[in-house]
Formats: C-alpha cells, sequence, structure tokens
C-alpha cells in the first residue's frame, strides 16, 4: 500500500473527465506526488533528531518540537494530497453503478456510461466541490497552524520541563519554506483548474 | 510513485518525437535521472548529518547549513529534471486531443477506417509543431534558468571543504566542514556536463525543425 494506489486511483478516473480534469490530474501527479515523493520526504526525514535545543535538560526538546509542530508539515501535506484525490472516487463509483445498471437490464440505457451528462454531471459537479473545499481548508490549516508560510531559524520556548526561555533551531528552515511555498502555489493552481472546470460544465 | 512513473508517461511521448528527441530523452533518463537515483541520492544522503562545525555551540551547526546550503543539490536536480521533462507532457496532452477529435468525428459518422486511425503515425506538422517546437523552446529555457540557479546559489560549481560561519548563535567565525565535497563536486560536474549535452540536442532539435519546415515553404510555392 504505497502512493502507487492513488496513482491508479487517478488514472482510472482520467478516463472519464474533461480535458481541463486531464489537466488537474496532470498537476496533481507530477507538481505534486512526484516532488513529494522525490525532493520534500527527504528534507523533512529527520527534522527530530535534528532539532536542537541550547539546553541539556532531558525532555526539554521532545517538548518544544511537539509544541511548535504538533503535525509535520509532511504529514499534512500528505493527507492534503489523499483527501484532495478522494473525491474522484464518486465518479468513479457513479460510472460503475451505471454499468453495472446496463448490465442487469440486459440492454443500453445510456448513450456512454462514462460520457458526463445527467446525474454523472451532478455527481462530477460536487466532487469538484469537494477537492475545492479540502484544497482551501488545508491551506487554511496550514496557515493557522504555523503562523504563515514562513519557517523560523530559531524558536524560543519556555515550556516545562525546560527550566527557563530556551533557544531551539530548526534544521532545513529555508528549504523547508520554498517547498513549503511550492505546495501552496501548485494547490492554487489546483484550485483555479477546479473553479474552470467547474464554470466549463455549468456553463455547457 | 516514483521516477517510474515519469518514466512511463515520457515513454509514451517518445513515439511522437524526431530521432534528436529519442537521443535527448534515453539521455534524461539514463545519464541524469538513473545517476540522481542510484548515485547522487547516496552522496547527499547524510550532508546534514556529516556536517561538522569546530563549535559546541548547539544550533550553531544548524544555522550554518541552512546558511551555505538554502536548497540541496539534490533537490535542485530533481526539480530541475520535473521541470525539463514537462514540456513533453504538452505534446503528449496535444496528440491525444487530436486522436480524440478524429475518433469524435468517426462516431458522429464520418468516414474513417479504425485501423489506420489506431495505426497512424502522427506527423510533426501544422498545429502540432508548433506545441512540438514550444515545448523544445520551454525545455531549453527551464535548463539555462536551473544553470544559472546553481551557479548563483553556490557560487560556481565547485563544493568547497571547508566554510566560514558566523551567523548567531555561533560565538564568532566558526569552521564548518562540508562532507564529501570532491565527489559532491564530481557529481556536480557531471550533472552540469550532462545538462549541456542535453541543451545541445534540443537546440540542434529546434534547428532541424525549422530548416524542415522552411525547406517544405519553397516546395509549397514552386
Amino acid at each position: 500500500m504505497s502512493w502507487r494506489f492513488l496513482r491508479d486511483l487517478l488514472s482510472g478516473v482520467n478516463k472519464y473527465s474533461t480535458g481541463i480534469g486531464r489537466m488537474w490530474v496532470a498537476v496533481v501527479f507530477i507538481f505534486r506526488l512526484l516532488v513529494y515523493v522525490v525532493a520534500a520526504e527527504n528534507i523533512w526525514k529527520y527534522e527530530h533528531d535534528e532539532f536542537e535545543c541550547n539546553i541539556k535538560q532531558p525532555g526539554c526538546e521532545n517538548v518544544c518540537f511537539d509544541h511548535f509542530f504538533p503535525v509535520s508539515h509532511i504529514r499534512l501535506w500528505a493527507l492534503q494530497l489523499i483527501m484532495v484525490s478522494t473525491p474522484s472516487l464518486l465518479v468513479v463509483f457513479h460510472v460503475a453503478y451505471r454499468e453495472n445498471r446496463e448490465k442487469h437490464h440486459n440492454q443500453k440505457l445510456y448513450k456512454n456510461p462514462g460520457e458526463i451528462d445527467g446525474g454523472l454531471l451532478y455527481t462530477y459537479l460536487i466532487s469538484l466541490i469537494l477537492k475545492t473545499g479540502f484544497e482551501i481548508v488545508f491551506i487554511v490549516l496550514f496557515y493557522k497552524l504555523y503562523s504563515g508560510f514562513k519557517v523560523p531559524r530559531l524558536v524560543k520556548c519556555d515550556i516545562r520541563p525546560c527550566p527557563s526561555t530556551v533557544d531551539c533551531y530548526i534544521s532545513k528552515p529555508t528549504e523547508k519554506m520554498i517547498f513549503l511555498c511550492f505546495l501552496v502555489a501548485t494547490s492554487c493552481l489546483c484550485i483555479v483548474l477546479n473553479l474552470s472546470e467547474m464554470s466549463y460544465l455549468i456553463f455547457k | 510513485m516514483d521516477w517510474g512513473t515519469l518514466q512511463a508517461v515520457l515513454g509514451g511521448v517518445n513515439k511522437h518525437s524526431t530521432s534528436i528527441g529519442k537521443i535527448w530523452l534515453t539521455v534524461l533518463f539514463i545519464f541524469r535521472i538513473m545517476i540522481l537515483v542510484v548515485a547522487a541520492e547516496r552522496v547527499w544522503g547524510d550532508e546534514q548529518a556529516d556536517f561538522v562545525c569546530n563549535t559546541l555551540q548547539p544550533g550553531c551547526r544548524n544555522v550554518c547549513y541552512d546558511h551555505f546550503f538554502p536548497i540541496s543539490h539534490i533537490r535542485l536536480w530533481a526539480l530541475q529534471l520535473i521541470f525539463v521533462s514537462t514540456p513533453a507532457l504538452l505534446v503528449a496532452m496535444h496528440v491525444a486531443y487530436t486522436k480524440h477529435e478524429k475518433k469524435r468525428r468517426f462516431r458522429n459518422g464520418e468516414k474513417i477506417d479504425i485501423e489506420e486511425l489506431k495505426n497512424a503515425k502522427i506527423h510533426i506538422q501544422g498545429p502540432l509543431w508548433w506545441t512540438y517546437t514550444s515545448s523544445i523552446f520551454f525545455r531549453i529555457v527551464f535548463e539555462a534558468v536551473f544553470m544559472y540557479v546553481f551557479y548563483y546559489m553556490y557560487d560556481g560549481f565547485q563544493m568547497p571543504r571547508l566554510v566560514k560561519c558566523n551567523a548567531w548563535p555561533c560565538p564568532n567565525t566558526v569552521d564548518c566542514f562540508v562532507s564529501r565535497p570532491t565527489e559532491k563536486t564530481t557529481f556536480t560536474i557531471f550533472m552540469l556536463a550532462v545538462s549541456g549535452i542535453c541543451m545541445l540536442l534540443n537546440l540542434a532539435e529546434l534547428c532541424y525543425l525549422v530548416i524542415k519546415i522552411c525547406m517544405k515553404e519553397p516546395r509549397k510555392t514552386t
């Protein structure tokens, strides 16, 4: 069980998508999933080991890391990718339902089960709305959890058992910030693609 | 999900490329992606763990590493490969769109031989020529931009053995030692050379396409 499942799911959805939908799949594959796997994962790999506080007090580093990174950027990124891809399952299920109905009644009920018309159009629109909604929710979550998209070099921590206000240093902050900006940019691009696809389908 | 998927996608584009395009694709796969995955990643694997500064001050090493390596070579190469491969997708999308249109016309009753439709070799002419040429142009631009970014960020292509750092909280100017500098320099020069070769191949392909279309024009008019 790995990202391959998501890749297969999205490839399957590609058949029933509009042109803009296929562009969205390409953006998600290449600029989000591939960048995540080949580059971003390695940056955050040793984030806890490399998080260093200017103190020898045992437990202080753990507590400070937990306070400043309740959910790590990279985990939020992975969750975002999964949640944003999942609404496409609605379309897959609906098409499968249509094909099943045709088989059951043993006659051609639809011009083409994969054609975006009637009920399938509504399902497709709902999946687009959900995708856009999830994108926005995650961007807002990132912004709220980390007070913006900046990763500081130094954070000051004074939670017990740290005896006083202690300087803690985050590893690779610039690189993390660059990739976070990349994440936000690709999310915004995906939101724009989803919105244009929605307008295209509504005004068609 | 990894470089294998990119390879599968680009492999599909191979059918519609010129011969120089096919050579470019082979160079990309073997001398860049494969080298990155099997060799370069190991060399840069321990880069922060083995970045050692001559001080016990906590935080100094983190800060100095961040100052001298804002974005690691290996990540820049991965991004470069992704950006350089993406224009080929424009061509793949154009070809898919052309085939989709033909299929649609067939379904609407126009007489098109279905066997010919399936096996048709798409020639690079008309609108596809423009898509193909713009994709090569973008490839060249991306290669040049990334090479410049490398040069600008790391003041050249050599990895120093020693960097002097006095960013806070380092108490004074501290010596920091980069791990495997010679090996890293070797791979940097290698990747740079292969980028250069890819750029030359792209330029040659661009000239070939332009000359081909110019040769066609006089024949049409006479």
